[in-house]
């Protein structure tokens, strides 16, 4: 019995001891536990929240709203509109099929579709159910609230006048940044700066809520260009008939407010629709009008006139002699279509004459054509700012030789833009006075430059009426009603080896109305290859109807009242 | 020490010690146990999204699991030990029916559905200390070798069963619970460090025979978390971010990032211990550990003052494997042990566990409660 006893008390000691043994193996247990915990809560805190913020904290963009580009009066030629994109993480939806026939309806699609296009995409995690929606329906689907449904929120650009202005307007990229034009030329205006603000974002990257702004967006500003979409239709519209009429290859069409610079309006043919991305390539979005060069012609011989005027050498009646209708030139023999025999300068433009154009240059100082020439804004770009505007050719008077002084006469062997000659025309316009070309619309009109002595434009405006007088190349380019004055040229189009034969440039430059000019204007058709191909036909009645409608739409007085025709009207509006 | 033996005194109120001994409940244990499941309830609320939907469904299964600790603290520790091998018997028939027809979720097979699904691994949890307890009560002890090889077939019978199921984390639960049977029972030194050697020994035929490849990929990768940081390393570095990032006083409930924006897996689950370091930092973790040494301290005060063997060594079972749980889920949770499906104790969302745990608390109360006064 004692025995028995002693056995059951060791028995328990031995319990005891152990249960003391065992709860220091506890509290062991429960140190190295502690001590885990203060190593990582204590010591390894900083970084172990950076990796915790580095999980949820994200720096997202804020997309700023791109500028609007309007015309001159507030119509717009580029817009921004929000539109949605609805993604969907088909892992999530996948969970909850009886879902997919609301959503299906939402879209406007067939459930089966739907879940099909879901399960076919079921490992991914990212799928694009509909892109660039109208916001208001994308708040439809968010409103059935599905899981793994979101939207995300992007801009789109759009261009209202189309065809019409996209040479002009140019477009942007996927990014919303400008590639081609205005849109490129004034990024940086219409652009505005994208804010940041910081988010919480959950593990699929949701974005759950908005911590805080760090720099709000600070939207584009808009652009008011100079053009004006009214003239600017009209041009379209004259330039595209005609190049189909004549079944051209390309055609440009420039207006110019002589009393400010601007431009106000440019097309070209071929078009494009910068709405449509699949009709971006370089030969149709090019605006011909500023990028490309061309040989001017006949159209250049104004300004050697004015060269001839302003030498002294020349007044408005000196007579050339053109018989017998060629001339050599070292190798080259320079003709006339007939012989003109005497001819004054005005009856010289009025011909165009080869001959005359060539002796008048070829009498003249070069250093003193070369020095008018370049006053009239040849060789060097305008100041349009438009990118990849060309300045064109004209090389130093030092390197002239005779031949290339005579060909410079009648327009060869130098080169300028459309948006060159316009510029030139006007400063014709004006008197002589020079104002920079511009593409935006000018609030007050910088003091102009003198460039040519207002006399000897004056003069040469008075000769470039009879060209559009009855005897004249260019009568077609005339208006009704007003006094029109201009130059008509038709230029051989370089091919290999010289100049083609039977390919041509038809150009007419002018303005109106003569009295007091308005606007200066230059047609260019290239390369027509049906029927007519001079600058008197092909060109002058594109002139003609597109100085016609803008002088009406600019309410321009009209400076040749026929009062004939005026009654008709009045009679007619009558009846 | 003096608290966890001193409970009676600490129930001033008179009427309250009365009702509690009139329930055969221990107040100290009902207590701690009462402040871990409502840690664990805020824990889960937050982690669950704020669904309060779930928080009731868990709130109900403590319910349950509390009317299992009632009825088992009624009753008499006597009548429990004579009904041990029965309930064993009936255990490792279940556990043979599991793997026959079982259901299979998370891709083993551990579900029983009989009327209600159940796992019979959580009847072994009780089982198999009870059956030792019973072999060895009324034995010379310390036991024969003979006993302890029974012991260690009685053990190793259901563990392999539960090993194939597969559910490795309840397998090594369970034969912690009997080695701890067997040690208070008061083994020799000798037969101790054989068996560590014959575990360290077994160790590489367990790596290349016995584990699956994801049990050895877990294990591997708390050697190197970011060997694999969007597969087997991605909870255990989620986790360390979360606990780390609480700092000393935590970012606050509901408001723990990696909790509440889903990068924590299983945060309702296995995982929990994180979002409480998360959002109650060190302090709220401390105080987890605190209660549940508080919790075992309690029961090994029972186990050491039970008035017979059987009572005192269930007892001590049930505290250490209890701690052990704590422990290892802990330990997984701050990247000291291998990711082993072992839930936190009390806290974890689940039902077959909490009734399990508190039915062991249930019978710790009942060998504390109903003692006789006896002469020394």
């Amino acid at each position: 019995m004692a025995r028995k006893a002693t056995a059951t008390q060791s028995l328990l000691n031995s319990f005891r001891l152990r249960s003391h043994f065992v709860a220091a193996c506890m509290l062991l247990g429960a140190l190295v536990l502690l001590g885990r915990a203060v190593q990582l809560q204590v010591f390894n805190k900083d970084f172990l929240n950076e990796q915790a913020a580095a999980r949820h904290l994200r720096v997202a963009q804020i997309v700023a709203h791109r500028g609007a580009i309007m015309d001159r009066n507030g119509q717009s030629l580029a817009v921004s509109t929000p539109v949605d994109s609805i993604w969907v993480d088909p892992q999530e939806l996948l969970r909850v099929p009886e879902q997919i026939p609301a959503l299906a309806r939402a879209l406007g699609e067939d459930p089966e579709r739907v879940a099909r296009r879901l399960t076919r995409n079921g490992d991914k995690r990212f799928l694009y159910l509909r892109r660039h929606m109208n916001p208001a329906d994308a708040e439809k689907i968010l409103a059935l609230d599905l899981p793994g449904v979101d939207r995300l929120r992007e801009y789109r650009r759009y261009y209202p006048a189309g065809e019409v202005t996209g040479h002009l307007v140019g477009f942007t990229d996927v990014d919303d940044a400008g590639q081609e034009g205005l849109e490129l030329a004034y990024d940086h205006w219409l652009a505005g700066r994208p804010g940041q603000r910081k988010v919480l974002k959950d593990r699929l990257g949701r974005v759950v809520e908005d911590v805080e702004a760090i720099e709000p967006a600070s939207p584009g500003r808009t652009l008011a260009s100079s053009i004006d979409l009214r003239i600017q239709y009209l041009a379209y519209r004259a330039l595209k008939g005609a190049v189909q009429q004549h079944d051209a290859a390309s055609g440009s069409v420039v207006v110019l407010d002589i009393a400010t610079g601007e431009v106000l309006a440019m097309v070209n043919q071929p078009a494009y629709n910068p709405n449509d991305r699949t009709q971006r390539d370089a030969a149709r979005y090019r605006n011909r009008a500023i990028t490309d060069i061309l040989e001017p012609g006949s159209a250049l011989k104004p300004l050697v006139v004015a060269a001839a005027l302003e030498s002294g050498q020349y007044q408005p009646d000196t007579v050339v002699n053109t018989a017998p209708g060629f001339i050599q030139v070292g190798a080259k023999l320079i003709k006339d279509k007939r012989n003109h025999g005497r001819i004054d300068l005005a009856t010289l433009l009025a011909r165009s004459s080869n001959v005359g154009a060539t002796k008048v240059a070829m009498s003249l100082e070069p250093e003193q054509l070369y020095d008018v020439l370049t006053r009239f804004g040849l060789g060097r770009p305008s100041a349009s700012g438009f990118p990849g505007e060309s300045g064109g050719l004209l090389s130093h008077h030092s390197n002239w030789r005779p031949i290339s002084q005579a060909t410079l006469a009648y327009g060869y062997g130098l080169s300028m833009t459309p948006l060159q000659l316009a510029q030139a025309y006007a400063i014709l316009a004006a008197g002589g006075l020079q104002r920079p070309v511009s593409l935006l619309r000018v609030e007050d009109p910088p003091i102009p430059r003198r460039v040519i002595r207002e006399d000897v434009a004056q003069q040469v405006l008075a000769m470039l009426e009879t060209v559009v007088g009855p005897d004249g190349t260019g009568a077609a380019a005339n208006v009704a009603n007003y006094r029109v004055a201009g130059k008509t040229g038709t230029a051989r189009k370089i091919a290999p080896g010289g100049y083609a034969d039977n390919r041509f440039v038809a150009v007419f430059a002018g303005l109106a109305p003569a009295t007091a000019p308005r606007l200066a204007a230059v047609v260019i058709v290239d390369d027509p290859r049906a029927g007519e191909y001079y600058g008197g036909t092909v060109a002058a009645p594109v002139f003609s109807a597109v100085m016609e409608g803008a002088l009406r739409i600019l309410a321009v007085a009209p400076d040749n009242f026929m009062l004939e025709d005026s009654r008709t009207t009045l009679a007619a509006t009558a009846r | 020490m003096s608290v966890i033996a001193d409970s009676r005194r600490s129930a001033d109120v008179p009427g309250l010690a009365r009702i509690l001994a009139g329930l055969h409940l221990d107040g100290l244990l009902l207590t701690s146990l009462a402040a871990v499941m409502a840690i664990g309830l805020l824990a889960l609320y937050s982690s669950v999204g704020q669904n309060t939907w779930l928080v009731v469904n868990q709130v109900t299964r403590m319910g349950a699991a509390l009317v299992a600790m009632l009825a088992l603290a009624q009753i008499d520790p006597a009548w429990l030990r004579r009904v041990s091998p029965w309930i064993y018997g009936a255990g490792l028939g279940l556990l043979v029916m599991v793997l026959l027809s079982g259901d299979v979720g998370k891709g083993a097979q551990r579900w029983l559905d009989l009327g209600v699904r159940f796992q019979p691994s959580e009847i072994m949890k009780l089982g198999v200390p009870m059956m030792l307890a019973w072999l060895l009560h009324d034995r010379p002890l310390p036991p024969s070798f003979g006993m302890i090889i029974t012991s260690l077939v009685l053990v190793l019978a259901p563990v392999a069963l539960i090993a194939l199921q597969p559910d490795l984390g309840t397998a090594i639960m369970i034969t912690a619970s009997g080695a701890a049977v067997i040690f208070l029972a008061g083994i020799g030194a000798w037969y101790m460090i054989g068996a560590a050697t014959v575990a360290l020994v077994s160790l590489p035929a367990l790596w290349y025979f016995v584990m699956h490849e994801y049990q050895k990929k877990r294990v591997l990768t708390l050697f190197d978390p970011d060997s694999d940081p969007l597969g087997a390393g991605y909870h255990i570095i989620q986790s360390k971010i979360a606990i780390g990032s609480g700092g000393l006083f935590g970012k606050g409930w509901l408001n723990g990032t990696q909790s509440q924006l889903e990068f924590l897996p299983e945060r309702s689950t296995d995982f929990i211990f994180a979002v409480i370091g998360e959002e109650f930092g060190l302090m709220g973790a401390l105080a987890v550990l605190l209660i549940y040494l508080l919790i075992v301290g309690r029961g090994l005060y029972i186990a050491a003052t039970a008035q017979d063997t059987f009572g005192r060594l269930l007892a001590g079972s049930i505290s250490l494997t209890f701690f052990f749980y704590a422990f290892v889920n802990t330990a997984m949770v701050t990247g000291l042990l291998p990711v082993v499906g072992v839930p936190l104790p009390l806290i974890s969302f689940g039902g077959t566990s909490m009734v399990t745990l508190l039915a062991g608390f249930g019978i710790l109360m009942s060998i504390q409660t109903h003692r006789k006064l006896l002469a020394r």
